[in-house]
């Protein structure tokens, strides 16, 4: 019955989101826009500045489920914006083709839950191509994107989030953007890094985030983490639409003299440890958090390495276990879902359990 | 632009067939129509095409008694969805959910060649595949609302419906991933010496992914007996046929495996098709039957399904190819009821289908604890542990 009172509240609550930090801040001479839109304009400035640029998949000439693609024919034709079939397995395959005769292939998975086809493509084709052939091939113009994540009904085959597989492959790149001027810049640097990339877009923001975005073509850097709130006493691991939550429990934990340090991943490999790393020194605990179940989730990573390096080493040490706030080790439920979900109380829970441990 | 304005011109022909009377070769007195069961023939409104196969004859035997419950059973398909629209719309149905209105013939048709003991596997457009298993409109309205006397106890939603006693197995959210199932079931079927037979359905969407191909030679090499069900609406999503597929004829796309293309809006078409499928596929191997059909709906409640196609190609559909009216006309066309008759069925069924979804609304939602139940067979693997593996154990049943 608590639980139930509880998952209810969560369900309601909105979600925002962060804008970037005090560390770095990208000028602010956008005007706000939402999440798709600010993925829209990467998507126009990767192909205005690359006529090498491509751009497709299942009704992306038509914008696109989420309108992320909007416009995009009009204004560079069919021949470089176009509609696939009903086939993920060979819309990966074809832009890593695409992208191994020096192209940049931006292939986009309707769903995260629908890239299961492709995976056999991504994993064995483009992670390893470059490896195998000694460098003779290689796919680095791949970028992969994918919305992912919890919209709040989207049930079993429209809510999953299944970066952890990608992370198990070295090869890949894996990234998750917060907001819209995070995704905008993230995913320009994704496009034109000379690796495949996995871009997964949190579905939960396209509309719901809004921030100032410049109008610029800018990048922000992959394998760097971003601490975006200063704190003392424990560090708050986490990416994409979670961090919003995350967010929350900070500033809940503050009413209670807490002093989190928050971070956003951003890059989920290969990751920025000595970020990570860094902030556990100073705070001394570690709490991750994502969507996806706990079991095998990125978030044990995270955890196992922390406790490596930080274990009683140097002087200083993890002061209580790495708490992980992540979903449950069930498939994503379509009823129910606030209490799969790691919401705002479960992380403040855990917060309170792990600075009083 | 000047490319896909001719092609969906053309699209729109194709889509409009008219409705005519068809001829009959045995007239049907008014007198007899208090015989439910005198037989009748009546032609299939086109003839079947056939691919490295004779097609069956355009001569349907049926009876006043089928046709009857032809007409209520896809008035009632109809009135079904177009409630799940309205409870959708007043957020009582949440996720995705996908109408079937449009297609009903190519439900009912089927049932009306096969038996319960033959296997049906779809796609998440599922809700008038289960009511033609014979489930009932509380399960529907009960599953799609998340509720426990859903057909699967409000665990799946619209898009995972089953029906294991009745052989549906469902209700499959991953467009393509249901056919090779069904060569599983099929192969199971075979080694069983039943002479029961899969009926494996998927879209023109579907048609193109790679597991369609997989399945097709799987079956083939193997002899199994499954029918490969290719409801043809013409569009995955808003994507036209033509658009998505080189080559639209989905019957001929099995290349070495024969198929039949079939009128899907005709409801004695797609009987007549299924019988002869069935026999077919227990001699020798599977079929495609290409059913030409169309969804009125758009793809999900999210697509107003108006801007890739007109709206006059939709109400062209409704006015020439509509597979109630059909049976409708043929119903008055033979005197077999008259048009109040008719118009009280549907009354009937209006306040049947009120009746299921008032009695859905009063199922409690499924016990929390049914969040961790069916991940494994108890006692067989991991139970789910809860967010930080302590809070929720005391939960599990
Ligand atoms: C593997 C996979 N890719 C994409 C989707 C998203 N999706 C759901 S239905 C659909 C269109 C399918 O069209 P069709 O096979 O013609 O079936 P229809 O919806 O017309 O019944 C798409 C692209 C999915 N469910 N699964
Ligand atoms: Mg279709």
């Amino acid at each position: 019955m608590a639980l139930r009172g509880l998952g209810r509240r969560i369900s309601i609550g909105k979600r925002c989101f962060s804008s970037a930090s005090e560390v770095e801040k990208p000028p602010r001479d956008g005007k706000p826009i939402n999440l798709f839109s600010a993925i829209n304009q990467a998507l126009h400035i990767a192909l205005e500045t690359d006529p090498r640029a491509y751009v497709f998949g299942e009704d992306v000439g038509f914008g696109g489920v989420f309108r992320c693609t909007t416009g995009l024919t009009d204004r560079f034709g069919r021949n470089r914006v176009f509609n696939t079939p009903l086939c993920e397995q060979g819309i990966a395959g074809f832009a890593i083709g695409l992208a191994a005769m020096g192209n940049r292939a931006i292939a986009e998975i309707q769903f995260a839950d629908y890239i299961y086809p492709a995976f056999d493509q991504i994993v064995n084709e483009a992670a390893k191509f470059r490896y195998r052939s000694g460098n003779q091939f290689n796919c680095g113009g791949l970028t992969i994107r994918s919305p992912y994540g919890a919209v709040g009904h989207g049930g079993h085959y429209h809510s999953q989030s299944p970066e952890a597989f990608f992370c198990h492959v070295p090869g890949l790149k894996v990234v998750i953007p917060r907001s819209p001027q995070q995704a905008k810049g993230l995913l320009l640097a994704c496009i034109r890094d000379p690796n495949p990339v996995v871009f997964f877009e949190p579905k939960w923001l396209y509309r719901l985030a809004v921030e100032e975005v410049p109008e610029h073509d800018y990048m922000l850097p992959l394998s760097q983490a971003e601490v975006t709130r200063q704190g003392s006493d424990i560090t708050l691991v986490g990416w994409g639409a979670q961090l919003s939550v995350l967010e929350h429990a900070c500033d809940e934990a503050a009413k209670d003299g807490i002093s989190c340090e928050l971070i956003d991943l951003r890059t989920l490999i290969p990751w920025d440890k000595e970020t990570v790393e860094a902030s556990v020194r100073k705070t001394g605990r570690l709490l991750v958090s994502h969507e996806a179940p706990v079991t095998g989730g990125f978030g044990a990573e995270i955890s196992a390495s922390i406790a490596e390096c930080c274990f009683l080493r140097h002087g200083l040490q993890l002061e209580a276990p790495v708490a992980r706030i992540c979903g449950l080790d069930t498939p994503f439920p379509l009823v129910y879902e606030p209490f799969y979900m790691p919401t705002k109380n479960k992380v403040l829970d855990a917060i309170k359990t792990t600075v009083n441990y | 632009m000047a490319v896909s304005r001719l092609a969906s011109s053309s699209l729109s022909k194709l889509l409009l067939r008219p409705l005519s009377a068809p001829p009959f070769s045995r007239h049907f007195s008014a007198a007899a129509s208090d015989d439910d069961w005198t037989v009748l023939t009546i032609e299939t409104s086109i003839p079947f095409t056939g691919h490295r196969i004779d097609p069956p004859s355009r001569s349907v035997d049926t009876t006043r008694k089928e046709l009857l419950s032809f007409f209520r059973d896809m008035a009632r398909m109809r009135r079904m969805e177009i409630s799940a629209d309205s409870l959708y719309k007043a957020k009582l149905i949440r996720g995705f959910c996908h109408l079937y209105d449009g297609q009903e013939a190519v439900a009912i048709g089927m049932e009306a060649a096969i038996t319960k003991r033959d296997s049906i596997i779809t796609a998440y457009r599922d809700h008038c595949t289960f009511l033609g298993r014979g489930g009932t409109l509380v399960e529907v309205f009960s599953e799609l609302m998340g509720r426990r006397s859903g057909c699967s106890k409000g665990k799946g939603g619209s898009m995972h419906f089953y029906k294991k006693e009745a052989g549906f197995y469902g209700g499959h959210g991953i467009v393509g991933a249901q056919v090779p199932l069904g060569c599983g079931l099929a192969f199971a079927q075979k080694y069983s010496k039943d002479e029961t037979v899969t009926f494996a359905l998927y879209g023109d969407g579907a048609a193109n992914q790679g597991q369609l191909f997989e399945a097709l030679n799987i079956s083939a090499l193997w002899d199994l007996p499954v029918i490969l069900v290719c409801e043809n609406n013409h569009y995955g999503m808003g994507t036209a046929e033509w658009r998505a597929s080189k080559s639209p004829a989905y019957y001929k796309r099995g290349d070495y495996v024969p198929g039949l293309k079939v009128d899907g809006m005709d409801v004695l078409a797609v009987k007549q098709a299924c019988k002869f499928a069935k026999e077919h596929v227990l001699k020798n191997g599977p079929i495609i039957l290409e059913m030409d059909t169309y969804r009125y709906h758009g793809h999900s409640m999210s697509d107003p399904g108006s801007t890739y196609r007109t709206r006059d190609e939709i109400s062209g559909v409704r006015q020439e190819r509509d597979p109630i009216e059909r049976v409708r006309k043929l119903i008055l066309t033979y005197e077999m009821a008259c048009a109040s008759e008719l118009k009280d069925i549907e009354k009937e069924i209006r306040k049947e289908v009120d009746e299921a979804i008032r009695q859905a609304k009063e199922s409690p939602m499924p016990d929390p604890f049914e969040l961790f139940t069916n991940v494994y067979v108890k006692g067989y693997g991991v139970e789910a542990l809860g967010a930080d593996r302590k809070e929720v154990k005391a939960f599990l049943p």
